[in-house]
């Protein structure tokens, strides 16, 4: 007779952790399944993790998770071959409690937050594969593994197994995602000493830095690059639409190697020694791409769900504030003894009306325009570093004669109109 | 009934395990550490020999607090009860102030349920000396039965055990007394992939935890750094091989160049200075 829990939740990320979390904390009894050897084993991000939303389970998490650094200073350069405009912003609020987001190294980060969730009472499994949701009269029922004996039954099944979500396909829940909505993300771990960091990054002991990298670092596709500081290693990656690499018949470690050896990076990581390279999907089809989220005894959350805002970066924030809700969602659900897809679907209006569903509806057409209209990258972005380096080098040009030079840089006349209508369309799906 | 004992340790996986150059000593914070290998077809070995003749099986281990994980995957692989000694006291132990210890904490279980069967993994793969389970097996006074790569029999009314043993141009089938300890090869089974319902129960288990104070009888004198006369006074990676020969040509011209070599080269036949430990 399979064991049954009033709960499963499949993966242990922030989405999955943090409902095991929240529900263990409410007295549920709940099963956390990892199919790594440890929850973070298999889990990747660039690594910002914000503060608002972690604490909002966690209270005052800092003080005793693996955190690498608080960010103080969040660098934006627009590269092109060999130049770069960066902006920058910089505050000492930043550097003081309750800060506002942190670098961490996923490995150790979320075995951390798995462990607190198990510290509440939540049972967690390793190394275990959930082949498949068990489907009884239309509702999900239970759980099948890969290990023998391997059936569980549980009164709510959560899928937070990530950008793929096998089980919400089989479900029916979404289809195979095209190229076109996941991104390929590569990052590599580099050593680097703690004072030399600090001394690269302009920081204070212990402060961190981060830098998103447009433009020539994905070669103009449509990607960012990024380059974060951590305690003793720095973080580097780049991520593209599958789409773009596919188009462009591009390796996404040749992508890695070009953003390395670039000569507005490589100062930044001179010496420093890889440590770990590690890869995996971004969903990134945003409000467009959302599969269903709720059915019959089941919920999905965080990257299962497409919840990533990839315009900000935020990814993990969205994941663990799904998990929350969902777990809400459970709590009340339990209460009234009812599952069914109406008993849950409180998890998709609250999801919808938080920041998450917010922010992907504001931002649901800006990857498919920028993907559509690769010009941004390919071209305005060079376009700004001519100017800038026209307008700033000293070479006895009247300053007049240099904006216009500029300006017909842009080209012609039909040229002009089509990057204003370009500007006005960027502001339209950003807006 | 049978109360099957494996004795099992937590080490770092020195398959991916990094040398500090400069001591040519092992950097354990560079590797996972793990259940040793060998350790895990021993606890596979006692499921089996429970599976056919009933009984209890045990592991116990010696270590650090994180060694609970070793434990827990013994469970997962079908132990029922998992002991474990910790105490700073033990630290630094050689083969034979461990010996010592397990043996205190063998004592003490058996207090709890006789023990008929001490199973131990052939060595370890971070000290590779293969010490312990002979070492176990002398204070307890029991036969020691190495390299095992077969249990044919275990007869517990008539207090016998039939066993094969590995050598080196085949097998010897020994006969031998219970309670007795066998330390097996990895080729006595295969590790199965774990059910669902022994990881959920390792997932949940907490082993008992004893501390030197909870042994009876103890020479602390005899445990730990202090217990320990192995002195490891250098340690040196072994030399590489230089030079050499490739034969080339068809089959009976390289032949007679081996033939060539071998009767005229008498030096590749004196002991060759290798490295290791002293």
């Amino acid at each position: 007779m399979p064991e049954k829990f009033d709960a499963i939740i499949v993966g242990a990320g922030p989405a999955g952790t943090a409902c095991a979390y929240e529900l263990a904390k409410a007295g549920v009894n709940v099963l956390l399944i990892e199919r790594g050897e440890y929850p973070g084993s298999k889990n990747v991000m660039g690594g910002v993790l914000y503060r608002k939303m972690m604490e909002e389970i966690v209270p005052d998490f800092h003080k005793e998770a693996p955190i690498e650094r608080p960010i103080v200073e969040q660098r934006f350069m627009m590269m092109d071959k060999s130049s770069a405009i960066t902006f920058s912003y910089k505050g000492m609020e930043w550097a003081t409690e309750p800060y506002n987001n942190f670098t961490v190294l996923r490995a150790k980060f979320d075995q951390w937050f798995a462990a607190k969730a198990v510290e509440r009472g939540a049972l967690l499994l390793n190394e275990t594969v959930v082949l498949e949701c068990i489907v009884e009269d239309g509702k999900v029922v239970g759980v099948r593994t890969d290990r023998p004996d391997g059936e569980l039954r549980a009164d709510v099944v959560v899928l937070a197994d990530g950008v793929n979500s096998l089980l919400a396909k089989s479900l029916g829940f979404h289809k195979e995602f095209r190229p076109d909505e996941v991104a390929l993300a590569t990052m590599e771990i580099l050593k680097l000493d703690k004072k030399t960091i600090e001394d690269r990054f302009n920081l204070e002991e212990g402060q961190g830095c981060t830098i998103e990298l447009f433009g020539d670092a994905t070669k103009g596709i449509l990607g960012t690059g990024f380059l974060y500081t951590n305690k003793e290693t720095l973080s580097i990656g780049v991520g593209t639409l599958l789409s773009g690499l596919i188009k462009h018949k591009i390796k996404p470690y040749e992508l890695m190697e070009y953003v390395k050896t670039h000569p507005m990076i490589r100062p930044y990581i001179q010496g420093a020694e890889p440590q770990e390279y590690l890869a995996h999907l971004i969903p990134e089809g945003g409000y467009r791409s959302m599969p269903k989220v709720v059915g019959a005894g089941v919920l999905v959350v965080g990257d299962a769900a497409q919840l990533v805002n990839a315009i900000h970066r935020e990814g993990s924030n969205m994941a663990m504030t799904s998990g929350r809700l969902a777990a809400e969602t459970i709590v009340a659900a339990r209460e009234r003894g009812d599952f069914s897809e109406a008993g849950l679907d409180g998890y998709r209006q609250q999801l919808m009306g938080s920041f998450v569903g917010q922010d992907l509806k504001k931002y649901k057409d800006a990857t498919h325009h920028f993907d559509k209209f690769p010009q941004y990258f390919e071209q305005y972005i060079p376009m700004m570093n001519r100017a800038a380096s026209q307008m700033l080098t000293v070479d006895g040009t009247p300053k007049r004669e240099k904006q216009k030079k500029i300006w017909r840089d842009i080209g012609p006349a039909k040229s002009k109109f089509k990057m204003a209508r370009d500007i006005y369309r960027a502001w339209k799906v950003m807006k | 009934m049978l109360h099957i004992v494996a004795c099992i340790k937590q080490v770092p996986d020195t398959k991916i395990i990094k040398m500090n150059p400069k001591t040519n000593t092992m950097d354990r914070s560079s590797a996972p550490a793990i259940l040793n290998p060998y350790d895990a077809h021993a606890v596979e070995e006692a499921v089996r020999l429970r599976a056919r003749y009933g009984g209890v099986v045990s592991v116990l281990t010696m270590g650090p607090p994180p060694a609970v994980k070793a434990i827990r995957k013994c469970i997962e692989i079908g132990a029922d009860e998992g002991y474990m000694i910790t105490d700073r006291a033990f630290a630094g132990a050689d083969t034979l102030a461990t010996s010592y210890a397990l043996t205190k904490a063998l004592e003490k279980i058996a207090e709890i349920l006789p023990i008929d069967l001490i199973v131990c993994g052939k060595m370890t793969i971070d000290g590779d000396t293969g010490q312990v389970g002979p070492g176990i097996a002398r204070r307890l006074d029991i036969p020691p039965l190495t390299s095992v790569i077969k249990v044919a029999e275990i007869n517990p009314d008539e207090r016998y055990a039939i066993v094969h043993r590995k050598l080196e141009d085949g097998y010897e089938v020994i006969r031998s007394t219970l309670p007795c300890l066998l330390s097996v090869e990895k080729d006595i089974n295969e590790v199965p992939y774990s059910t669902l319902p022994n990881m959920l129960r390792a997932a949940r288990y907490e082993p008992h935890i004893w501390s030197v104070g909870d042994l009876k009888d103890i020479d602390r004198t005899q445990l730990g750094l202090k217990g320990s006369p192995t002195i490891v006074s250098s340690v040196w990676a072994p030399q590489k091989p230089q030079g050499g020969a490739m034969l080339e040509g068809k089959p009976d011209a390289q032949v007679s160049q081996l033939l060539d070599v071998l009767l005229t080269r008498k030096e590749l036949f004196e002991a060759a200075s290798g490295g290791g430990v002293s």
